[in-house]
């Protein structure tokens, strides 16, 4: 006897979903594990001694920490503090999401509020109120994106061709890092050389060893930084050895050097270097960006960002990394707001987690979008990736929303591919870096990833980069090879990403280039106050969202059928009779054909051709020794209509309809118009032998007996999204045929070649 | 005259004014000249006068903390790279065996530079890495 089974199969088949290889993490605070609240979390509170800081959040300033320390003096103004800590956390919460109070008055009242309040505040608001609330309260007006530049073998043409890519499809940033850490140089060249093909205004940052980046920064390969890592707690920020004053150190060193920074900070960072002294996520990361903003950095990337899987496995881990950026912008820092680390195998969980920041916008909605492939992102993969892309491009168009890119054409990626090949090319040679071949070059311009690719060896990869750096070759040998060569466009971006450093002005909050000006925070202010305010879609930048490739028109529709028109010919011949009438035939059957039906219209949605489908059906009648009449109805294209007027002159009872489209019916006189015999809805996977089955069913019918009705098989599949369009589109030019007063015709049909 | 947020961005509103570390202006750095050889990477430099502007804008703007951060960064321009990057290696955790290493870095930067606002941010780093114990080795 077979033993019962003791498993819902249903349990079995979820156990096959990519979102079962995600592990979830239950509640435990005291480990570590909680999103927004812990028991050890302190209650908010701020204590002032004429100005001085003498306890903050509980914690008394002879006891205050390395973080205490640097957030009471540097954080804290105590001309605001009292006013600000005295609001209840509900009231500010309220006034985060009241579109009438203005931003900078929010952004005022953070200055006195604790790394304790600010959590608690966030805290109050649900996931849609937080999304909310950052779409008012982030810098800069319009949004943007950056993307990762990375490739599995640190291959540089691979580098220029994607930078350029990257550029084309409209990051504001780039970000690369290498698998070998020595091939840094060689990667920042190909980067800055790739990213300025095309346009100029890309930013780009080369995120390496602390040291070896400022220096790649000061030969002015990479304009900004970001790896700039801080931490919630102590003994943290010591492992990652680094203290508050390092960094803030390091941070007036970049300015001093013209190159922008942010500073990086999210949630299960402390979790992961197991020092978390069991507070929950969001208050350690209220510490890290209070932390940022006393240090006097324009920016932080946040939002989890390497702790971002991690977080996503607590519950409210998800909503949490949403609370942290809204700190974040609340404090008035430039967000690159993470949808960085790829959180899950889900893809509807993917969609969720970029879905707010879409819609409401960020400074750099991802701060690592994988523009190039999953296996070639040298930083893990992302939540989105060169895979995914077009995904992210219909997301835009779907909500009309500005998630910072444009789709590109084929061809015009190609061109810029090549182009950026060549201008390294050129660069290497002209620099005696390298001679790259022209199998190489092909190799890379057409590849979608390094598996792709006939490209430079790690060893020459690394011989490149070494030359680079111990030549003290800087972006001045890299303007004048790239001019030399004839690239003098290229030259000519590449400088001007240069020359920004000496006004400073992207130094500021939330600097962006686009169109060859420099906005940030200060000349393009977030403005949000509620509907019509904040950052809208203009009409030329909906045009270019809503501009993704392979969209059908009904013009597209009638070309791709006009190519089925002279073949059809060749095979039937639709001959107009007479006006149709009652027929007296017991054994007739009548086919009612719709008005574009071998008119306009030769194939059904599942691509049979129209002939085939009549000769089936008009064979299969004749097989029961029953005779076939097609009317051509043209006072109606609707299906159900088309059967119950094919039934109600048909001598038996029994009609067909039949749209061109391939969707039929069979119906009988007097039923109601939807409550047929058998609807054959699913025209994309309606075969041929269906519509037979169809013929012979109508056939049993006119005798008066009862067939077993024709069931086309279907598996679910989400057939409207791939048929929609086209049908809509078909039946539109059906409608436009309709003419209300026409006379049902009785058509002869001839067929060449075959015979019924 | 002090900068404001209307001031911004120095680059378009008064770019005769900005001029790199060496004193070429901003329209004197062009691709021609760059070919000639006579723009190099000491040009392409941010001068202590655009980050002190730069901190006026901030602060105008209520961003007193980045304000301070440009402010201190104006200082480190004239301060050579390999300074800098020791300096920054001082103050990580462990390295400096005691406070008077850390306050005579202060000092330098104080009296050589004119780095006073620096030199306060190292004093007072070294008095807090005293009191939360990081100058002890770490192995």
């Amino acid at each position: 006897m077979n033993p019962t089974p003791n498993r819902w199969k249903r349990y079995a088949g979820w156990d096959e979903r990519p979102l079962r290889l995600d592990k979830f993490a239950a509640e435990d605070a005291a480990n570590g594990f909680a999103a927004f609240t812990s028991p050890a979390d302190p209650k908010p509170g701020l204590g002032l001694n004429s100005g001085r800081v003498i306890s903050l959040d509980g914690v008394l300033e002879h006891e205050f920490d390395m973080i205490d320390l640097y957030i009471a003096r540097h954080h804290i103004d105590p001309s605001i503090a009292p006013e600000a800590m005295a609001i209840p956390a509900g009231t500010l919460a309220r006034m985060l999401v009241d579109m009438h109070v203005p931003r900078e008055q929010l952004v005022r009242l953070a200055h006195g509020l604790t790394p304790a309040k600010l959590a608690e505040t966030v805290s109050q608001l649900n996931a849609l109120e937080i999304a909310f609330a950052y779409q008012k309260m982030r810098a800069r007006k319009v949004p943007g994106n950056q993307a990762h530049v990375t490739n599995a073998k640190d291959d540089p043409l691979q580098l220029a061709a994607d930078a350029a890519t990257a550029v084309a499809f409209g990051f504001d940033e780039i970000e690369t890092t290498m698998r070998v850490s020595r091939n840094a140089w060689s990667n920042a060249l190909a980067c800055a050389v790739g990213g300025a093909v095309g346009r100029w205004g890309t930013l780009f940052q080369c995120s390496s060893e602390e040291a070896e980046e400022l220096r790649i920064g000061m030969a002015g390969f990479s304009s900004y930084a970001e790896t700039v890592s801080v931490y919630g707690t102590e003994k943290t920020f010591i492992d990652g050895d680094d203290t508050p004053w390092s960094k803030g150190f390091l941070a007036a060193a970049y300015a001093s050097r013209g190159i922008k920074m942010r500073c990086t900070s999210g949630a299960g960072s402390e979790l992961l270097m197991g020092f978390h002294e069991s507070k929950s996520l969001l208050y350690l990361e209220a510490r890290c960006l209070c932390l940022q903003r006393a240090m006097g950095v324009q920016g932080t990337q946040n939002g989890g960002i390497d702790g971002a899987p991690i977080t996503s496995t607590v519950p409210g881990g998800v909503r949490e990394l949403m609370a942290e950026n809204l700190i974040a912008v609340w404090l008035d820092l430039e967000c690159a707001s993470g949808n960085d680390a790829r959180t899950t195998e889900s893809e509807i969980r993917v969609g969720a987690k970029i879905w707010p920041y879409l819609v409401g916008g960020s400074d750099l909605i991802c701060s690592g979008f994988g523009s190039i492939l999953k296996y070639d992102n040298s930083f893990n993969p992302s939540l989105f990736n060169a895979e995914e892309m077009e995904d992210y491009l219909v997301l835009q168009r779907d909500f009309e929303a500005d998630g910072g890119l444009t789709p590109v054409s084929e061809t015009v990626a190609l061109d810029l591919r090549a182009r950026a090949v060549e201008a390294l090319s050129a660069v290497l040679e002209e620099l005696q870096l390298a001679t790259p071949t022209a199998d190489m070059k092909q190799s890379v311009v057409v590849a979608s990833g390094s598996d792709d690719t006939r490209s430079f060896s790690p060893r020459e990869t690394a011989g490149i980069s070494e030359a680079i750096r111990t030549r003290g070759l800087t972006v001045v040998d890299v303007i004048k090879a790239l001019a030399k060569r004839g690239f003098v466009q290229e030259a000519e971006n590449l400088l001007k990403v240069v020359r920004l450093r000496l006004s400073g002005d992207y130094l500021q909050t939330a600097a962006l280039v686009r169109n060859g000006k420099v906005l940030s925070a200060l000349n393009n202010p977030n403005d949000y106050l509620g509907p019509g305010s904040g950052y809208r879609l203009s009409a030329e930048r909906r045009e270019e969202i809503i501009n993704i490739r392979d969209v059908l028109d009904q013009k597209e529709v009638l070309r791709s059928e006009g190519q089925h028109e002279k073949e059809e010919a060749k095979r039937i011949r639709y001959q107009v009779l007479k006006a149709a009438e009652l027929g007296l035939d017991r054994t007739e059957v009548v086919i009612g054909i719709s008005p574009g039906f071998g008119l306009k219209i030769f194939q059904t949605t599942a691509g049979h051709r129209l002939s085939d489908v009549l000769a089936e059906i008009l064979s299969a009648i004749k097989q029961h020794g029953m005779t076939a009449r097609i009317v051509r109805f043209r006072h109606t294209a609707d299906t159900s209509f088309l059967g119950l007027s094919a039934a109600g002159i048909s001598g038996s009872g029994i009609g067909i309809g039949l749209q061109a489209k391939g969707t039929a019916i069979i119906h009988q006189r007097g039923r109601l118009p939807h409550n047929n015999l058998e609807l054959f809805s699913n025209a994309p996977i309606t075969k041929l032998e269906h519509y037979r089955g169809m013929g012979n069913n109508a056939a049993i019918y006119a005798k008066g007996e009862m067939p077993d009705p024709v069931i086309v098989p279907q598996r679910g599949e989400a057939m409207g999204s791939r048929y929609h369009a086209r049908t809509a589109m078909i039946y539109a030019i059906e409608t436009g045929l309709i003419e209300e007063s026409a006379p049902p015709q009785d058509i002869t049909v001839i067929f060449s070649g075959r015979k019924i | 005259m002090t900068k404001t947020i209307a001031d911004y961005p120095l680059a378009e509103t008064q770019p005769e004014t900005i001029s790199g570390l060496s004193g070429k202006t901003l329209s004197t750095i062009t691709l021609d000249a760059l070919i000639e050889g006579s723009v190099d990477m000491q040009d392409l430099r941010i001068a202590p006068e655009a980050l002190r502007s730069q901190a006026e804008i901030a602060q105008a703007a209520n961003r007193p903390t980045l304000a301070k951060n440009f402010e201190r960064a104006a200082e480190l321009v004239q301060v050579p790279q390999d300074l800098i990057m020791a300096t920054y290696e001082l103050l990580r955790p462990g390295r400096a065996k005691s406070k008077d290493e850390v306050m005579a870095a202060a000092k330098n930067l104080r009296e050589n530079f004119g780095a006073t606002s620096i030199a306060d941010y190292i004093e007072e780093a070294a008095e807090v890495y005293q009191r939360r114990g990081l100058f002890k080795f770490r192995y």
